[in-house]
């Protein structure tokens, strides 16, 4: 396939030409401006996906978890994309992405789409295009769309504000009680899962959680009156041995259909577009930032550097220059 | 970031061909060089290798063999893509091959065929090549 305009594209991905919707998805990552149009497109299209997040710490089992659920919910018909992330080295830029390696099973099934991203220096467990590369998914027909995470820390917490569904994955023997009501991960998930199930400390860990969730039950105000209010399940899984799997999806849907029922998916919609468009505007500033860093950044550089002008300063100036070339139509 | 390259590249072992010490390094290689190097893991089929490469839209396919099977998997994923009407992505391969062998395969479309005593920059010198040579897309 020769070069085709991004634009030209989108027609064929909406057809799920499997070649078309590849290409879309290369140029999300890249995020050339040639083709914002598409994207954009694509995303007037999208919506009707369900967005399932997968977060957790390196090695805690997320491609295997993804492998098989995914080969799970394909059972019901739903045809399923991955969205799986790996980290950029900060040396090279480069990345070695493996999480298909545990996703072989899924091979050969045309109902399944798997497609590997590397963060390229984005913090927060995401990658920088990963949410247009769901719409590319979302609008091509895909059902469901899971995003599996990098393996995060205790606070890359993004994929909260990107997936309307969040599991965060705990393997066993990483850490206590204590572990469990530190604020950060935990806090984001909907539904817990405790990998590993057939190693022997999982029970500590089912434990640990189940009595940190039992805590945060008794302390929350009520739910509004007329509200119902989600417990999230804690689901104990041995993805090797086939053990958990289908109450994991169960869960996952049954959550799907609180957030319909109960009208939260609108606050979880808005929250997600709430967060895009904050991404959006850094990365706008971030450009324009570099478009400037010879001429007026420099400048401004060598006023901090005399102490004249504090960065906080600096950065008010900047804007107010930058604010005024955009209104007289010269944003380059 | 240095992100200077944006060459994906999808790295993968054939059949059953457990040997996968040298693919390890050419990956680590290629990420050092600024690229994205999607790894299949063992023992996948051609078909499986150029699924996983179009879903990738990847520009070059890596394949290493050291079983022997060679004449066997690069004409069955040189097939598998022309069905798929992929037959851009560039096809590499590596691994202990037979002088006349590796002429056939070039004959049939096979991009390059780097041997055993290949040293790391001139894998990463030959992926940059053949990818500028390919052209934008």
């Amino acid at each position: 396939m020769a070069y085709i305009p991004s634009l030209q594209l989108v027609p064929r991905a909406l057809n799920g030409d499997l070649r078309a919707i590849a290409r879309l998805l290369t140029r999300a990552e890249t995020g050339t401006g040639e083709s914002r149009a598409a994207l954009d497109e694509m995303f007037r299209r999208a919506g009707r996906a369900h967005i399932v997040g997968i977060t957790g710490v390196p090695g805690s089992g997320k491609s295997t978890l993804v492998a098989k659920l995914a080969a799970t919910l394909r059972t019901t018909g739903r045809r399923i994309a991955i969205v799986a992330i790996d980290p950029s080295s900060p040396f090279s830029g480069g990345s070695i992405l493996g999480d298909r390696i545990r996703m072989g099973d899924l091979a050969g099934d045309p109902g399944v789409y798997v497609r590997s991203m590397a963060t390229r220096g984005a913090m927060g467990g995401l990658a920088s295009g990963t949410l247009e590369a769901v719409d590319v998914l979302d609008a091509a027909g895909y059902d469901v769309v899971i995003i599996e995470t990098v393996g995060v820390g205790q606070d890359e917490v993004d994929v909260a504000r990107a997936a309307h569904t969040t599991v965060v994955v705990s393997a066993p023997g990483l850490g206590d009680d204590i572990q469990a009501i530190k604020a950060g991960i935990l806090e984001i998930a909907d539904v817990h899962v405790v990998s590993k199930c057939d190693k022997p400390d999982a029970n500590r860990t089912i434990a640990d959680l189940k009595g940190m969730l039992a805590l945060g039950l008794s302390m929350a105000p009520p739910p509004a009156p007329g509200r119902e209010r989600w417990v999230a399940p804690v689901v104990a899984t041995a993805s090797l041995r086939d053990e958990g799997i289908g109450e994991l999806a169960a869960a996952i849907d049954r959550h799907h259909r609180f957030l319909d029922t109960s009208g939260e998916i609108d606050a979880r919609r808005k929250a997600i577009n709430e967060r895009r468009m904050l991404k959006a505007c850094e990365e706008i500033l971030r450009r324009e930032f570099e478009r400037h860093q010879n001429a007026k950044v420099s400048g401004l550089l060598q006023q901090i550097d005399a102490r004249s002008l504090s960065p906080h300063a600096a950065a008010g100036k900047l804007l107010a220059q930058m604010h005024i070339e955009m209104h007289s139509g010269d944003n380059g | 970031m240095a992100q200077e390259s944006g060459i994906r590249v999808l790295i993968a072992k054939v059949g059953l061909d457990g040997h996968d010490r040298g693919v390890k390094i050419v990956a680590r290689t290629l990420r050092d060089a600024g690229m994205d190097v999607i790894y299949t893991g063992l023992h996948r089929t051609p078909e499986e290798v150029v699924e996983a490469a179009v879903q990738e839209d990847v520009d070059v396919i890596g394949v290493s063999i050291l079983s022997g099977a060679h004449m066997t998997v690069f004409p069955r994923i040189l097939n598998s893509l022309k069905e798929r009407g992929a037959d851009d992505i560039l096809v590499v391969g590596g691994g202990v091959i037979p002088d006349d062998e590796v002429r056939q395969l070039k004959t049939i479309g096979v991009k390059e065929i780097l041997l055993q005593d290949t040293p790391p920059d001139a894998i990463v010198e030959m992926v940059r090549r053949i990818v500028a040579e390919r052209g934008a897309r």
